[in-house]
């Protein structure tokens, strides 16, 4: 049970800024998750809520209270890191009960508080082994355990499958949701840089670039309508096509010339006054159809990926980055051949300097 | 020709000629004996991969026997024989079965220094090994701990023999209407004692003043072995106690002592081998009077002053019998570390 509150907080180590200006509310029962290209700083802020790492500026809440100034320990958070950091030379046993020990609670309180989370964990029959007699799935659900025995009001957690293989990924990703189920009160904060993990255990997403905050929201309204290029291009896998063009028609619906003769209808409204407006036309792969009418790309084939359910092709990589579409289903022998694309102009961004229109 | 100049001739014949026998014999194993061609090429390399260790270890292995394996055995010869010259001059060795053993274990002496051998045991790597600790930790977490270490280390470049003049200077005793170049008395006079004390003379503490040259000395050892065991901590797993709750005690004494346990423990040993070998600090600083004698000066005092031979070399392997045990331990746990 915890509010969380960031008042323009900023991060620098020496001269060098490395967040500035964060605003963000979390509230109670909320499942944050925190992406961003490599380095963008997503530990540096979760570590900030830690309490391991010192705010430079702003004024972090917990619970209406300021915990700028406050240690670690008394602020009602529990830490998964990356690579378990279990204590080595103890049992799961004492893994687990490390914290309450610290915290003078009663032997009776911490064996039952032990136990019970053991259960659910399912690691009844480790509780004696060290850390290094496990497996990497089981370490890493000692490693939540020892964050849930202390019932924290906030937990986070760095990237904590990134050491997992896929198929244990999954799984374990599965019990993170499940285990967010059942406590439906717990405040979790997520850093990952797996868009699935993301997409899929969020209840909004915190995409960070370029020191700040490039959006907050639901994955779907990431995914459906982000606000910036940047966001268009880091959700979602393969990445959004994104072509220049021009505005030639406005109104509720826009037309936008593209290079080539191709052109784009959208459902972005639009007025009179950006008659003319140079903007970047935004298409993920997965919603571009093979079409007869106009196009709103056109081009040759450079190889294709057939993955079973879909059907990925690259184009000709000469203008840049490859565009990529999916088509549903296995299609053969595109490969060379000239074929037009089009979208639904539901599905068709606009992007004028780097900022969504749907946004002004 | 000067000394200095014969002592760098020598260093670079020595290193030269180390240098040159690992690079020619590699040289002599890939050209010639197992070159990596022809048809063989694979087996080769092999066979070549399976020499080299031989190869490297062969010089020390060489070492090791002439200066190692044939003194001990020569050692144990010596304990069980008397020796004595005969008129003619010649000496003439005798099987004397444990004579010689008898011999030592009726005298006060072989038992005064066998108990300090046990006294410096108890506080010499105790004292080293924790204030190595301590350093190790503290100068970590300061700007300047390394000049810190630095200074902590050097005496490790001090003999000892040069450490124990610098300390015998420091228990140095004038009489009292001198000045006291001795820090100890000048501290002692200055807060007011009434007389300089002639610490080197006074039994029982003595030794502990004998001591407390080899803890400075080892405190560097321990330093610098700790101070890599405990940046080889994973940091999350301190930053993890930090969250949990403990406090900067805890965190040292429950989540980085016991992780490096096995560190500790090499260093402790390591130091308790040194100790039970003390011999040049007694020797240049009392040679063992006033009740400060230790086992390995007491086997310089029988073997070359009193010339006595079998019970010299019987308290030597009475060294070695304390030592091997320990050794052996010793080099489990590093072994064990290095896994
Ligand atoms: N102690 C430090 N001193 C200076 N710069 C630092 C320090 N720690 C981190 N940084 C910088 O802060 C930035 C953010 O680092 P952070 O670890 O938060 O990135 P991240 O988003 O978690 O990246 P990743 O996804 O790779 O884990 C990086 O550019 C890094 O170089
Ligand atoms: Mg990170």
């Amino acid at each position: 049970m915890a509010n969380l509150k960031m008042t323009g907080i900023a991060k620098s180590y020496g001269d060098v800024s490395v967040l500035e200006d964060i605003n963000l509310e979390i509230k109670t029962g909320e499942l944050i998750v925190f992406v961003g290209p490599s380095g963008c700083g997503k530990s540096t802020l979760l570590r900030m809520v830690a309490g391991l790492e010192k705010i430079t500026a702003g004024e972090l809440e917990i619970d209406g209270v300021v915990v700028n100034n406050i240690p670690p320990a008394e602020r009602g958070i529990a830490m998964v890191f990356q690579s378990y950091a279990l204590y080595p030379h103890m049992t799961v046993r004492e893994n687990m009960s490390f914290a309450l020990k610290l915290a003078k609670k009663s032997k009776e309180e911490i064996e039952a508080a032990v136990s019970k989370v053991a259960k659910i964990l399912q690691l009844e029959d480790y509780l004696d082994r060290l850390p290094k007699a496990l497996s990497g799935g089981q370490r890493q659900r000692v490693a939540i355990g020892r964050s849930i025995v202390r019932n924290p009001k906030v937990y986070l957690f760095d990237e904590p499958l990134s050491n997992l293989d896929a198929a244990l990924r999954v799984a374990t990703r599965i019990e993170i949701a499940q285990l967010k189920e059942s406590m439906p009160e717990s405040t979790m904060i997520y850093v990952t840089h797996d868009q699935v993990e993301a997409m899929t255990l969020a209840t909004r997403i915190v995409v960070l670039a370029n020191k700040g905050i490039a959006q907050v929201g639901t994955p779907l309204e990431l995914y459906e309508r982000p606000e910036n290029e940047f966001v268009a291009r880091f959700i979602g896998s393969p990445a959004m096509n994104l072509w220049p063009g021009e505005v030639v028609a406005t109104g509720a619906q826009t037309k936008v010339q593209l290079a080539d003769g191709c052109e784009a209808l959208s459902n972005v409204p639009t007025t009179e006054a950006d008659m003319g407006l140079k903007v970047k036309v935004g298409v993920r792969p997965e919603d571009l159809r093979a079409t007869e009418g106009t196009p709103v790309f056109t081009g040759k084939v450079d190889f294709t990926e057939l993955l079973g359910e879909l059907t990925q092709i690259y184009f000709d990589a000469t203008a840049g980055e490859h565009v990529i579409a999916k088509l549903p289903g296995i299609v053969h022998g595109l490969r060379g051949q000239n074929i037009r694309l089009a979208a639904n102009p539901e599905k068709v961004h606009l992007f004028a300097d780097g900022r969504s229109l749907l946004y002004r | 020709m000067h000394p200095a100049l014969q002592g760098i001739i020598t260093i670079l014949v020595g290193v030269g000629g180390c240098v040159g026998y690992f690079y020619l014999s590699n040289q002599f194993l890939d050209k010639v004996l197992c070159p990596p061609r022809g048809k063989n090429a694979g087996r080769n390399i092999n066979r070549a991969n399976i020499i080299r260790p031989w190869l490297f270890l062969l010089p020390a292995i060489l070492a090791l026997s002439i200066y190692l394996a044939y003194p001990v055995i020569e050692t144990l010869r010596l304990s069980l024989t008397k020796r004595s010259t005969l008129p003619d001059g010649s000496t003439a060795y005798a099987w004397a079965g444990l004579d010689n053993y008898r011999q030592m274990m009726k005298e006060p002496k072989f038992w005064e220094a066998l108990k300090n051998n046990a006294m410096w045991l108890a506080v010499v790597p105790a004292l080293a090994t924790g204030f190595g600790l301590l350093a190790a930790q503290l100068t970590d977490r300061l700007k300047w701990g390394n000049i810190a270490k630095s200074l902590i280390f050097m005496p490790m470049a001090i003999s000892f023999v040069g450490a124990a003049v610098i300390f015998k200077l420091v228990y140095d005793m004038r009489p009292i209407e001198q000045e006291q170049i001795g820090i100890l008395n000048a501290l002692y006079l200055n807060f007011g004692g009434e007389a300089p004390i002639a610490w080197l003379t006074t039994p029982f503490w003595n030794s502990f003043l004998l001591m407390a040259v080899l803890v400075w000395i080892q405190t560097g050892f321990a330093m610098v072995i700790l101070s890599a065991a405990l940046r080889g901590i994973p940091e999350e797993t301190i930053e993890a106690a930090i969250v949990d709750g403990a406090n900067p005690f805890q965190v040292f004494f429950k989540i980085k002592v016991p992780q490096i346990k096995g560190t500790i423990m090499v260093v402790w040993t390591t130091i308790t081998i040194v100790v039970l070998k003390v011999f040049d600090i007694v020797f240049a600083m009392t040679n063992g009077q006033w009740e400060t004698q230790v086992l390995a000066n007491y086997m310089y005092d029988k073997l070359f002053r009193s010339n006595d031979w079998g019970v010299g070399s019987a308290s030597a392997m009475v060294i070695m019998l304390l030592v091997t045990p320990i050794l052996v331990w010793n080099v489990r746990n590093a072994r064990r570390e290095m896994e």
